[in-house]
């Protein structure tokens, strides 16, 4: 356990380095959830279905379960670029623990996504946004796990794809949208259609995006707290057991 | 490095039985390796030999855990690559063809948390990536994206990482592919030193003839899957190819009475005639020509020109296997050592 502690933090420290040496190159990745909220969200005011707080009030958390969405399924795309170079090569010829592979770089792009949702919120801060810290720090904590798990699935995806950039791109890319607008983060899904509801209702990320707003709004209601919960620890074990299997079926 | 579980071949650095892999290409099966026996002591120096395809890299990512053998065993450092592949991984260093630093990365640190992910110390780990970079001349670009270094620099940089954990055992997947003379030449000066100063066992893949025939105490040629060859290169070429000597004569007529009395003479020596020439392929061929001359002269053949041009491990493998080494011009130009194979002959003549 020890060995699969220290190899994470290696992987993780290895893959955060970039970042950290390159500040600048996520400062504009990390512009992108803003224009959503100077361009999209005032679009929200004449919407109903947002509950009886400000629009900004729901629509922050969405956001940041979105830009976590984005980062985190893109995971793989840094070990597409490392499996053609040949660095992933030489990383599983090291003794470092195969899971530890996975999570530390699944567990690096949390890092972008709190620094992003504290840069949201402190922009919002001063408009019509209630700041709740107990409330916002479990949302990230339910976040981070989901992020992990997403960040395997993305992983195991890579190492599908074969480090052919187009299949990854392609399936990621028809993936993301559907879970993000059936999880109702730009979009309230209460007013929509009977069959939308239902597909709504089968995908992880909604429960996620509940649980999110209700946090972010101080709210701990022990029912969507449990399901949010139950939906990020899910998507997690999912994740490192599909990243884990493809990672030994790629021998 | 004492392994801890003791085989009965304990002793060998690499043993492998009946190691076979087969890959799924579609509907067809292809046996990349068939059924490879290899055994390799500590301290020994290994060149894999063969074309393009002939199994050479496979074995070399069995023996690194990277692919599971399909069926069959390799003992590598004394552990099995199946059974205890991070044990294995443990003890060795591998350096592949591709650039096993991240193109986003710097050097540097790539070299550090290299070494680090093999248990070293953060401070072992930087005082030898510094010791590498010195001595790899890296010193003005360790501290580079390494994205921005040149093709060059990429290589000797995987070198560095290669041998940052000092490893017993040290693989090699084509090691000079990109790298100037002068760098192959750092390249072996280091590989060289390493062995001196750690004893360690290198095994390496190549398919530069001189690279395997300067460096390499032993050569192991593969083909098909197969192990053709394993000698050293002095012992190959003597035993596989003979010296050629090649005559200019001043008829065809005069070069087919030449070819039966060398051939009547010895009965053990290749002969052909093209032409005005006659080649003869034989061992000692050096000693073999003033004889060869003296009795020519005495039947009435003028000889024109002579020459005497000792075999290369291409000829061992073209007399082996029918393939040259080097892909897609089986036969159709010389060797870069300057020895012209008995194909070429044919075209040329």
């Amino acid at each position: 356990m020890n060995t699969m502690i220290r190899d994470t933090n290696l992987v993780f420290a290895r893959e955060l380095r970039p970042v950290l040496r390159e500040p600048f190159s996520v400062v504009f990745s990390m512009i992108q959830p803003l224009f959503f909220l100077a361009l999209f969200a005032p679009l929200l005011s004449s919407v109903s279905g947002l509950g009886a707080s400000s629009s900004l009030q729901w629509f922050v958390p969405g956001i940041v379960v979105m830009s976590c969405l984005f980062g985190a399924s893109m995971t793989g795309s840094n070990l597409l670029m490392e499996m053609q170079t040949g660095s992933h090569e030489r990383s599983l010829v090291t003794p470092l623990s195969r899971p530890a592979l996975l999570v530390g770089r699944a567990l690096k792009e949390i890092v972008p996504v709190v620094v992003q949702a504290v840069i949201v919120v402190a922009v919002v801060v001063p408009f019509d946004f209630e700041l709740h810290v107990l409330g916002t720090l479990v949302g990230l904590v339910i976040l981070g796990v989901f992020c992990v798990g997403l960040g395997s699935l993305s992983y195991a995806l890579a190492l599908a794809a074969k480090g052919q950039d187009w299949i990854f791109w392609t399936v990621q890319q028809t993936l993301l949208f559907p879970l993000l607008l059936l999880a109702g983060m730009l979009l309230p899904i209460d007013g929509g259609p009977g069959w939308l509801q239902t597909m709504s209702q089968l995908n992880p990320l909604t429960y996620i995006v509940d649980a999110e707003r209700a946090l972010f709004a101080g709210t701990f209601d022990a029912g969507l707290l449990a399901a949010g919960s139950a939906a990020a620890v899910l998507v997690c074990a999912l994740g490192v057991w599909v990243g884990a299997r493809s990672m030994r079926a790629a021998d | 490095m004492v392994p801890s579980v003791v085989l009965m071949n304990s002793t060998s650095m690499i043993h492998t039985q009946e190691l076979t892999k087969q890959f799924t290409v579609g509907k067809r099966t292809v046996e990349a390796v068939r059924g490879l026996d290899l055994t390799v002591e500590a301290g020994e120096l290994v060149a894999l030999l063969g074309p393009n395809g002939a199994g050479k890299s496979t074995t070399l990512r069995m023996l690194t855990t990277l692919i599971a053998p399909t069926s069959g065993q390799a003992f590598v450092a004394g552990h099995d690559v199946t059974g205890d592949p991070r044990e294995v991984r443990r003890r060795i260093g591998y350096i592949g063809q591709g650039n096993g630093a991240g193109h986003q990365q710097r050097g540097r640190d790539e070299l550090v948390s290299h070494g680090r992910a093999y248990g070293m110390s953060r401070r072992d780990a930087r005082e030898r990536a510094a010791e590498l970079v010195a001595s790899l001349d890296l010193s003005e670009v360790a501290d580079r994206k390494v994205s921005t270094l040149s093709g060059g620099q990429r290589r000797r940089l995987d070198v560095a990482m290669g041998l940052i954990h000092a490893p017993g055992l040290l693989f090699l997947d084509e090691p000079s592919t990109g790298l100037d003379p002068q760098n192959r030449a750092n390249l072996q000066q280091h590989l060289v030193a390493l062995r001196e100063r750690y004893g360690t066992t290198v095994v390496l893949t190549t398919h530069y003839l001189d690279e395997a025939d300067s460096l390499a105490e032993r050569v192991v040629g593969i083909d098909h899957g197969r192990v053709v060859a394993d000698d050293t290169p002095a012992r190959l070429k003597a035993n596989h190819a003979g010296d050629r000597v090649a005559l200019v004569v001043d008829t065809p007529g005069d070069a087919d009475r030449s070819a039966a009395r060398i051939g009547a003479a010895h009965p053990d020596a290749q002969v052909d005639v093209h032409g005005n020439r006659v080649n003869v392929r034989v061992a000692g061929g050096t000693f073999l020509l003033p004889r060869l001359l003296r009795d020519l002269d005495s039947a009435g053949v003028t000889v024109r020109s002579a020459e005497v041009s000792r075999p290369t491990l291409d000829d061992v493998f073209l007399n082996l296997t029918g393939r040259s080494l080097r892909e897609g011009r089986a036969g159709t130009e010389s060797s870069p050592l300057g020895v012209t194979t008995v194909h070429d002959l044919e075209v040329s003549a």
